[in-house]
This record gives structure tokens, sequence and C-alpha cells, in this order.
């Protein structure tokens, strides 16, 4: 799939995985961003960053460590709590679907937290229930098999019986090649299989927005094609992504967009092919040559 | 040495510590944990006054003298009007001292779980007891074991000090059958330690194979 193609509907494929409601708001915005402000300590980590997710784009933040790109993605599920600017998302789809108010929130209209007055839990809540996180150090449970660890969310969060989460989890796994490690604890399991299953967690959740830090920063080098390759074809069903990574041609294969991240602002975004070739920063352009040709 | 004398005290001293020290040990041990606990998340607490409220806790039971605090509780309360009978007096004390030691043990436990643990139980939907309850403090007990079967074992000792109170348990038997035997004392206070020390040797072995069983899903 071409990045052209991020707003179309695609072809048949497996994009059956996507729920009804998402796919028929394909293109619409998801997450408005504006004028993100953090500070820890005496760090200004973010000083002023916007951004728009569109439903089943693939949104890649890039830039040097320490940029703020790790905090921005943070930000939108809440685990980060910035200090100023606005986070609006659309309403849910479990507010679609059956005209459940969010919280915070009435039925239809977005959800809105303002960070420069106090955030309520049920804002965050709410925030978080739209997106699934796939961290860079897996952070699967330790002391649980992979089929518990999948079914956490959705058994003791969501309430979805049972049988029908380990049926839907063995599926999900199956995708990844991985069902007969079902019963397998994390430990037994290669870097790039603990990958997988952090996915397929994120995946058991049925969020509508995927964020992924880094998934594979902390894996062997043979090992990063096999979580890239799954990665890549969630995009290609039309989830909505948003990817802190220093893969470039990952980036460049399935980002629609790209964010360069530095000391705090986005100092260039755009297309990847468009930026990669002729990056209209100088700022942009030594990153990415340092990234490239590393040992110059 | 007397050996018939020992003979047939081993069954009343052996019987003084299963009708005694175990159930006066497992009692006090369970409520201590959920004194510990409860400590442990003050201590945790953001908010200053709580975690105050922990520390001066843990201070004042680790700063005095176990026998001291089974004096006020049994011999001291009554002069507010509080009187407890000899076991629920043991086991109140037992249980708070216990409290204060474990506490420090649950909270380091519960420090050691990595913060991404945390981070994948909010982003799963996890509120934070929630995330506590099903993904840390599982962790945390793994690490917890050794630390608080030292605590077990030392407890089991640390009842014969109940003796002093009334209580009837294991030592206090071997004090009474002594009071009739003078010149068999040494004799029968060492029988009275050998069945301690079996206690807490079958006890030792216990932990190892609760280790053992809560490391199946740790890489080695």
């Amino acid at each position: 799939m071409s990045p052209t193609d991020a707003t179309g509907a695609g072809p048949e494929g497996p994009g059956d995985v996507l729920e009804p409601e998402d796919r028929a708001r394909r293109g619409t915005p998801l997450l408005t961003v504006r004028g993100l402000h953090k500070t820890f300590g005496d760090n200004h980590v973010l000083r002023g960053i916007d951004l728009e997710v569109r439903r089943g784009s693939v949104t890649a933040l890039i830039g040097p460590s320490g940029s703020g790109k790790t905090t921005v993605l943070r930000s939108l599920n809440g685990l980060a709590m910035p200090d100023a600017g606005t986070i609006t998302a659309a309403p849910s789809r479990r507010q679609v679907r059956r005209g459940v108010p969010d919280a915070e929130s009435p039925a239809g209209e977005p959800l809105t937290l303002d960070f420069s007055r106090k955030i309520t839990k049920q804002q965050r809540f709410a925030l978080r229930d739209r997106s699934a996180m796939v961290f860079q150090q897996h952070n699967l449970f330790p002391h649980r098999t992979v089929l518990q660890n999948v079914i956490e969310g959705p058994v003791q969060v969501q309430r979805v019986p049972r049988a029908e989460a380990t049926w839907r989890a063995t599926e999900l796994l199956e995708r990844v090649g991985l069902a007969e490690k079902r019963d397998a604890y994390p430990h037994e399991l290669s870097g790039g299989q603990q990958q997988r299953v952090g996915i397929v967690r994120a995946l058991a959740l049925r969020p509508e927005l995927l964020l992924f830090d880094e998934p594979t920063s902390a894996l062997d080098p043979e090992l990063v094609g096999e979580v890239l390759a799954v990665m890549k074809e969630l995009a290609d069903e039309g989830w909505t992504m948003v990817v802190v990574t220093h893969e470039l041609q990952f980036a460049r294969a399935v980002a629609d967009e790209v964010l360069f991240l530095d000391g705090g602002v986005v100092v260039e975004r755009g297309n990847p092919e468009r930026m990669f070739r002729e990056p209209r920063r100088e700022r942009t352009r030594q990153f990415l040559h340092r990234l490239l040709h590393p040992m110059e | 040495m007397d050996w018939e004398l020992a003979r047939n005290a081993f069954w009343p001293i052996l019987s003084g510590g299963l009708t005694g020290t175990i159930p006066l040990t497992l009692v006090s041990f369970a409520i201590g944990l959920v004194i510990a606990l409860f400590v442990a998340l003050l201590r945790l607490s953001p908010n200053v006054i709580l975690a105050w409220i922990g520390t001066a806790y843990v201070s004042v039971i680790r700063g005095t003298p176990l026998l001291v605090q089974l004096f006020i509780v049994f011999y001291g309360l009554p002069n507010l009007g509080v009187v407890i009978d000899p076991w629920p007096s043991a086991i109140v004390a037992f249980s708070l001292n216990v409290g204060g030691y474990a506490a420090e043990i649950v909270r380091a436990a519960i420090l050691s779980v990595p913060r991404g643990q945390w981070e994948a139980g909010y982003t799963v939907g996890m509120g934070t007891a929630r995330t506590l309850r099903r993904i840390v403090l599982p962790q945390a007990a793994r690490v917890s074991v050794p630390p608080l079967s030292n605590t077990f074992i030392s407890l089991v000792k640390d009842t014969s000090l109940a003796s002093t109170i009334l209580v009837t348990e294991e030592f206090r038997k071997a004090q009474e059958i002594a009071a009739g035997n003078p010149d068999q004392i040494l004799l029968l206070y060492l029988e009275a330690a050998l069945i301690y020390w079996i206690f807490c040797t079958a006890l030792a072995a216990g932990q190892s194979a609760l280790e053992k069983r809560l490391d199946r899903y740790v890489a080695h």
C-alpha cells in the first residue's frame, strides 16, 4: 500500500479485523494535539507540539534521544501529563456504537483534555481507553502466560467473557505465528516473539489507536524484521498507528507522515519519501545523514 | 540426665508447640502481613501525612523491644480499662510487630517491580488498585519470599516470649515441667530448643520449595 492510499478504503484483504465504526470514519481526525508543553524539573522537553492523527494513518515520530518524541507518544494515552496544551479525541467507537457517553463528554461530542487545567481520572481513562501501547521493553507480565497476558485487559477491564477472549486471543496469536506459544511464559520466548505478543496484547484491547514506543530498539538486529513485518501488516490493514522509531526504512515504507522532533519542537513534518530525499531543514538533514551514515 | 523424664516431657512440650506456638505464629503472621501491606502502601503514598504515619509506625515498632510491646498490651492497657486475655494480647502484639518489620520488606518488593509493569497495567485499562493487585503484588511476592520467610522463622522463636504473659505455648510447657524438676532444667530446656529447631528447619525447607515454585516464570 502506498502512503497516499491511507485514507482510501483498501481492497478486501484482511481489513475485516478493523471495527466497522473505525473503518467508516477512515480519514477523519482521531486525535488533535495542540501546543503541548511539558517540563521535567528544569528540562523543557516539549515546547509546543501540534499533531493530528487521522484514522487509518501511520504517523512516525523520529528524532534524537531527548527530543521529546516518546513524551509526545506517552501524552497520547495519559502516561505522561503535559503542563499545557490540549488533546482532542473524536467520539469513541463505543460512544458511536451504543450512544454511551464518555465520562467527560456527552455523546456525540469530542473529548477534550486541556492540560492547563486539572485533568480528572475519568478524562485520563477516557483518553487511554481509545489506545493501546507497545513498549520498547515489551513489559509483558512475567508471571502470566502468553495467553493470560493477552486476555488480561479484555477479561479484567472490558468484561469480555473468558471463553470469547481466549478464542480471540488465540486467533490473534495465530496471525503473528505464535499460537503454539500461548501457554509459555514470556521469558521462554525470544525478544522478537515477546514483542509480537506485546503487539497482540495491544490488539486484543480492540483499540482505535495503536501506539508504538521504539518497538524494535531493544531487539537483536536479526529479530527486528519479524516485528516490523507484523507492524507493516497492521498498517496495511488500516490500523491507526503512531510509532516512535529509529527505523527509517520502516518509516519510509509504512508511514503516511513523519515528524522530526528536536529540542521539544517539531522541526519538520511531511511525507517520508520527500523528507528523507530532500529535507528542508538543515537540522533534519544532519540527523538523517547521521542515522544513514553512522561512521562518517 | 534423667532420660525417662525427657521422654515423658517430650509430648507435652511438643503439644505446647502444636497447640500454642504454631497457631500463634500463623495467626499473628497472617494479620501482620495485612498490616504490613497497609503500612507499606502508606509509606509509598504521595500524600506526605500518610507517608509520615507509615514511617512513624515502622520506627516505633522497630525501635522498641518486642517484650516491652507485649507487656504494654497485656499489663499496660488494663490501666486504661482495656483488659485483653493472654492469647489475644499476644496476637495483637506479635501482629503489630510483624507488621512493622514486614512493611519494609513489602515496600522494597513493590519498589523492585519495574515501572514498566505499572505502565503496562495502565495501558490495558487497569487503574492503580487493580494494577497493584493483579500485576505488581504477585511479582513483589516473589521478591519478598526470602526476607518474609526470615521474619516468619524469627516469629516462631519470638512467640516464646508469650510465656511471659501467661500464654501456654511450647516454652511455657517446658517451664512448667522444669518447675517440678529443678535439677533437670538444662535437659528440659535443651529439649524445648530441639523442638524449636525442628520446627524452624522444616520451615526453612518449606521456604526453599516455595521459592522454587515462585521462580518458575523467571529466566535463570
